[in-house]
């Protein structure tokens, strides 16, 4: 066999085919015309369907009790005669009972964390790894980072599936990876500043604390250019925060583990709602109370089916993110389409004297007050039968003054901001700094003590 | 000549008062006066002290938020009636004040020294001289 052609190797065969910083050819699914796309995603349906039904107990039941069977499904629109799938499925059939492959054919397992009883469990075979990898790959190129690019992965390595999602998509494309893991932020910040970190993984809230922790000790950030921020609900006004006070581009990626992981969608430079990758992933919106699909545009809670997973298909898996579908056109040229932002879980909803509270609306009312950083925490309590709402804030040197009377107006500025937004009486009390518990993962906004 | 005042947020809970103190002890740094401010929620603790950009660094290094502001130390005849006159100088010239405290360390049979924070330091300090207010400097206190 002949060598490579003299120089072939200098020029990088890659280089043609992934140019770092332009188009990414990995990325063409996320443009293609959506007749072709729909045409995908009706052959993928029926034959996950298919795969579900024959392998997949709880599946097979659920269509049998609707005189259902694979060939019911003749359009995408049929999926919506199909049953929903809730996480306590997930836990009743705990630990492999949605499986829809041998042992011998999964590769991997993940579990989510479980704070209440069981873990859930997911699997894959190395279709379904190849799969994620290929959908983090275009959530990286989306979001603008290349071959060329040093990643800091700081999503948790282990059974969380943000951390190895992440590293595998990220290598894929040919970035440089630092497999640093969640936690440990002074190691996190050097190594940011000696590594020339250029784009970085993990929770919005963590990276807040990061960015703080830099500016207290000088860390040089200059340059880190992107974020890929998810794994909890964020506000457009924490974007904003970030982006201002750090000067990166911060995109927010979604996924769930459910479905596959991170890499379900991702927005792209436009930063105008979530892409779902369409083509492995078919989102629905539905009436959370009556379950009927409503249509592009309409807000409610978002329905995703796996298309092309073997190990573990999802069909109609409710995610109980409260969005919509955004129906225009993205100006990125994309077909795929968005989500608006999900700031808002139906679980992480709190119900205060009969208002729906949710921490992203606290979140948005705190930062509208100048100088203040949401490190905060919501403290519920009753007094006498009634509600109590506290949002616990910390001072910052920006706002912080050495007059009583200053203090007192933040305080009511705050108080007031927040009631503008949800209409309710709350006490704001600001605490000193670093009091709140960072978290390295997912922020634990609400601490509930009306039932102790 | 204005004084660098170090202010410090402190929340109302037990042992908040003691760990700047503690951090101010071990490094060495004189305390010259002090006072707290307190509301029911929080407090805020106002400090002079020999070199407070060291003081301030060491504060901030153990993590807490510190401003620094400018006062105005005035001296004032020690006996009945001398804060009164100061005081009617400072209000015949408009002067806001935002809050005084006493300097005791600093006091002697004949003067006391009264640490003003004023809404415009600048402008006190040439309204205080033209009044023949005697304002003290960093020397004749530290």
């Amino acid at each position: 066999m002949n060598g490579p052609r003299p120089g072939a190797e200098e020029a990088g065969l890659s280089a043609w085919n992934d140019p770092p910083g332009g188009f990414h050819p990995v990325s063409a699914p996320d443009y293609l015309p959506r007749e072709q796309l729909r045409a995908v995603q009706l052959q993928r349906l029926q034959s996950v369907v298919a795969r579900a039904y024959d392998h997949v107990a709880l599946f097979r039941t659920r269509m049998d009790e609707r005189g259902l069977t694979p060939a019911s499904i003749a359009s995408l629109g049929d999926i919506a005669q199909l049953s929903f799938t809730v996480k306590t499925d997930l836990r009743d059939t705990y630990p492999f009972g949605l499986f829809a492959s041998p042992m011998e054919e999964i590769v991997r397992l993940h579990a989510s964390s479980g704070t209440t009883g069981k873990p859930i469990v997911v699997a894959y075979t190395q279709a379904d790894l190849d799969v994620w990898s290929e959908v983090m790959v275009r959530s990286f190129a989306a979001c603008g980072v290349h071959r060329g690019d040093v990643v800091q992965n700081a999503y948790g390595y282990g059974l969380f599936t943000g951390g190895l999602g992440a590293h595998y998509g990220a290598e894929a494309l040919g970035a440089t990876v630092i497999p640093i893991s969640g936690g440990n932020t002074e190691r996190q910040l050097m190594v940011i500043q000696d590594f020339g970190v250029t784009a970085i993984c993990c929770t919005p809230s963590y990276f807040l604390h990061l960015a703080e922790s830099a500016k207290e000790m000088k860390i040089d950030f200059s340059k880190l250019r992107v974020g890929v921020f998810g794994a909890e609900p964020w506000s457009e006004a924490m974007r904003d925060r970030i982006q201002q006070d750090s000067g990166i581009k911060a995109h927010d990626i979604y996924g769930l583990s459910e479905i596959i992981g991170p890499g379900v969608g991702v927005e792209c430079a436009a930063q105008h709602g979530v892409h779902i990758f369409e083509d492995h992933f078919y989102p629905e919106i539905i009436d959370p109370e009556s379950g009927v699909v409503l249509p592009d545009g309409a807000e409610g809670e978002l329905v995703l089916t796996t298309l092309s997973k073997q190990a573990m298909p999802m069909i109609r898996y409710r995610t109980r993110d409260i969005t919509s579908i955004i129906p225009e056109a993205c100006e990125c040229g994309r077909t795929i389409r968005r989500i608006s932002r999900i700031n808002r879980r139906s679980d992480d909803m709190v119900i205060i004297r009969g208002v729906n509270v949710f921490p992203s609306q606290v979140e948005t009312a705190l930062l509208r007050v100048e100088g203040t950083l949401p490190h905060y925490q919501i403290v519920l309590t009753r007094e006498k039968g009634l509600d109590q709402m506290e949002v616990k804030v910390e001072v910052t040197p920006e706002v912080f003054s050495d007059e009583i009377r200053k203090l007192e107006a933040l305080q009511h500025h705050l108080e007031s901001s927040v009631e503008n937004i949800l209409g309710l009486r709350v006490k704001v009390t600001l605490v000193g700094p670093r009091t709140l518990a960072r978290s390295e993962g997912k922020a634990k906004r609400v601490t509930d003590l009306r039932n102790v | 000549m204005k004084l660098k005042q170090l202010s410090l947020f402190l929340e109302n809970r037990p042992g908040q008062l003691r760990a700047p103190l503690e951090a101010l002890g071990r490094a060495r740094i004189d305390l010259l006066t002090m006072t707290l401010a307190d509301t029911a929620q929080f407090g805020i603790l106002r400090l002079i002290v020999a070199d407070p950009e060291r003081a301030r660094k060491v504060l901030q290094d153990d993590g807490m938020v510190v401003n620094v502001t400018e006062v105005v130390p005035i001296q004032v005849d020690n006996r009945p009636g001398g804060l009164a006159a100061v005081l009617a100088s400072i209000e015949e010239a408009g002067l806001g004040v935002e809050y005084m405290y006493d300097f005791a360390a600093r006091a002697t049979p004949d003067r006391a020294v009264i640490i003003f924070r004023f809404e415009d330091p600048d402008r006190a300090l040439v309204v205080l001289a033209a009044a023949g207010v005697r304002v003290l400097t960093s020397e004749e206190l530290l």
